[in-house]
């Protein structure tokens, strides 16, 4: 008897919870649930932390209308399917994976979910709803090799890549390409970290890029120990992603700011007003977003701890990718074996710039891999 | 080519601290795998007492401290109750981080100022080996002397002597009369001690700021440390630089050009360490002598 009224009692509680998640979503003028997944914590003071002001700025700006969930510390792999499956199944309508290790699983995850939108961070493969958004790092890139190039006394630059994929290399390229417009002696070396985030790695590297010769650092991993190391040591850099400045107040010429809040609250608003697309099969790529400077995505902080006339040129290399007048990857372009990329009049488009595998001129040794 | 020196040993102190500790605890018996997480209490605590005294030593005695408390917090739950040495060391790291990123989330953002440099009078003058041994901070001092007491604290003071056949036999230890939980507590505290320090190294010296999990996996290699150095003292210290100087040595190589693929050279230091291990076992099955005979099991006696 007692086991007959549980089995009557869960009954009626399972059919109650169902009843309530179907009203709870149907219901109009509910929130728009939207889901992010952290690669780190914002404690990392870089990537992360930027995402976490684009969030914050979303839910100033929406209020009661948004219910946001965030998933921190999310390895890259099978973990991060999981994640977003069940972001997916709590009933999130947007997504946003802010991470490119993250891609697979977005586009498998969103394969399951096809009402549920996806954005993925940084990523270049799209689907019905999966789009993507992209920031065009390598234009800040290009200021601080303008920057480096002028301020370089031993005409050796050091830079801390994460890993070696297209996204990194034409960073790398695109500060070549600022370096050399102002000093054809300067020479950039790379040192690969292969992790986004290991504050101790970054800083090692930093000191053997200084114990190098190197004096102006540049670094595309998320920590800010990479300025810490050179404020100590005398040298200078650039911030990565945030304004590290308090890290580094001597050290810091200018950070490259990402700025997700505006492009997240476009797309939500899309979502809500029933716009939302990812542009036209096959490729989908309407449904790209990759903003820089002209759109506000990445905003350069002040300039600092340089001579007038070197922010005066910082400034004018900013201005003039803003205006269109300078194009970075303009030919005649040669990358660092002495091949031909592309011959004058011509310019590399964005396809091309996701295939690079190459270094440009100016830069040391070989892309590994 | 000095720099560089230097840049090896500050990565390896760390490394050589926790790995110190964890010897003196498996000595006498008490596998502790949450030294990842006592790294970062340590860290965590000298940020959190620099910022608030503002003076980077009280970072060494706040790293100490947060370091035992989670070597108690071990040693409550595997010499008292009783439970699996390995699972309660695996909780205590997940646990510690997450604690960790708690604590330090206000702690986000600031930096501290560094530990100085000593240098020894004279001594530090002498070319070359002057910077690199007599140049050095207080915790890479403390480290060495660490290692030094305690090589001669096993092999020749009678309270090391007993802290080992406590580790060895701790039925016949028990049966002579020695208080074999009360050894363990003290040693496995000693460990937290150790890691708890080589924690608060990382803020205190090689990145003057807080981010979560700031340790990235050094505690998992100063416990492959302890098997490299075959659970004796001074080999740690050989074990710590050759660790260090194969970081630094991919590091070297990528900005120097060396043809070498960067991931083949970033998996360098762990290869090492697995060679090393399998080397080690393999002796080890000839000479069982070397690994404390308890190590990993409770104690069910009264004290």
């Amino acid at each position: 008897m007692i086991k007959f009224c549980m089995r009557i009692f869960s009954l009626i509680a399972l059919s109650t919870s169902v009843l309530f998640f179907l009203v709870s979503n149907s219901f109009a003028g509910s929130p728009t649930k939207v889901g992010f997944v952290y690669l780190t914590t914002p404690g990392d003071h870089g990537w992360t932390y930027a995402h976490e002001l684009g969030k914050q700025m979303v839910e100033k700006r929406f209020g009661k209308d948004v219910k946001v969930s965030v998933v921190e510390n999310v390895p890259e792999g099978p973990d991060a399917t999981r994640v977003i499956r069940e972001l997916a199944k709590q009933g999130n309508e947007i997504i946003f994976t802010t991470s490119f290790g993250y891609m697979e699983p977005t586009l498998k995850v969103a394969k399951e979910f096809p009402n549920v939108k996806f954005e993925h961070i940084t990523g270049y493969k799209r689907s019905k709803n999966v789009a993507t958004g992209n920031i065009r790092f390598y234009e800040g890139r290009y200021i601080q090799g303008v920057v480096a190039g002028l301020m370089t006394k031993s005409n050796k630059i050091g830079y801390i890549g994460a890993y070696p994929i297209a996204e990194v290399i034409m960073g790398i390229n695109a500060f070549a390409q600022g370096m050399k417009s102002v000093n054809k002696n300067a020479s950039i070396s790379v040192i690969w970290a292969n992790t986004w985030y290991d504050p101790v790695k970054e800083a090692d590297a930093a000191k053997v890029h200084i114990a190098e010769g190197a004096d102006i650092l540049a670094q595309h991993t998320d920590s800010p120990a990479m300025l810490q190391i050179a404020e100590k040591k005398g040298a200078m850099g650039f911030g990565q992603s945030t304004d590290m400045s308090a890290f580094a107040p001597k050290a810091q010429l200018f950070a490259s700011i990402n700025n997700w809040g505006p492009y997240y609250i476009k797309k939500i608003e899309e979502l809500r007003n029933g716009k939302w697309n990812t542009g036209d099969g096959p490729n989908h790529w309407p449904g790209n977003v990759w903003g820089g400077l002209k759109s506000d995505m990445l905003v350069i902080s002040k300039f600092q701890n340089m001579p007038a006339d070197v922010a005066q040129k910082a400034q004018k290399a900013l201005d003039g990718i803003r205006n269109g007048k300078i194009n970075i990857f303009a030919g005649p372009l040669i990358d660092n074996t002495g091949k031909e990329i592309i011959p004058a009049g011509k310019a590399l488009d964005d396809g091309a710039l996701w295939g690079m595998n190459y270094y440009l001129k100016g830069v040391n040794g070989k892309v590994p891999g | 080519m000095e720099a560089l020196i230097l840049t090896i040993i500050a990565t390896s102190i760390p490394l050589l601290l926790a790995a110190t500790g964890e010897l003196i605890a498996e000595k006498s018996g008490v596998l502790n795998l949450g030294v990842e997480g006592m790294m970062l209490s340590g860290a965590v605590g000298a940020l959190g007492a620099v910022l608030w005294l503002e003076n980077p030593y009280y970072g060494i005695v706040a790293g100490a401290l947060s370091g035992v408390l989670m070597a108690s917090i071990f040693s409550i739950f595997t010499i008292n109750f009783m439970t699996n040495q390995v699972a309660t060391g695996l909780g205590l790291t997940i646990f510690a981080t997450g604690l960790t990123g708690l604590a330090g989330a206000p702690l986000v953002g600031k930096t501290i100022p560094s530990l100085p440099k000593i240098e020894i009078f004279l001594l530090s003058d002498i070319p070359i080996f002057g910077s690199i041994l007599f140049k050095q901070d207080f915790v890479a001092y403390l480290s060495i002397a660490i290692i030094i007491f305690i090589s001669f604290f096993l092999k020749y003071s009678k309270s090391g002597i007993i802290l080992r056949a406590v580790g060895d036999d701790h039925q016949s230890a028990h049966s002579v009369g020695y208080p074999v939980k009360k050894i363990r507590w003290y040693a496995t505290c000693f460990g937290g001690l150790c890691a708890g320090i080589g924690g608060a190294y990382i803020p205190l010296v090689l990145t003057p700021h807080w981010s979560e999990g700031m340790t990235a996996g050094r505690g998992w290699i100063a416990l492959a440390l302890v098997v490299f150095a075959s659970w004796i003292p001074w080999r740690i210290i050989v074990g710590a630089l050759i660790f260090g100087g194969i970081t630094i040595a991919q590091l070297v190589g990528q900005a120097r050009g060396w043809p070498i693929p960067s991931q083949l050279l970033s998996m360098m230091p762990y290869i090492a360490t697995i060679i090393a291990l399998t080397m080690i076992s393999g002796r080890l099955s000839k000479n069982n002598s070397v690994v404390p005979a308890s190590l990993g099991k409770p104690f069910f006696g009264s004290q």
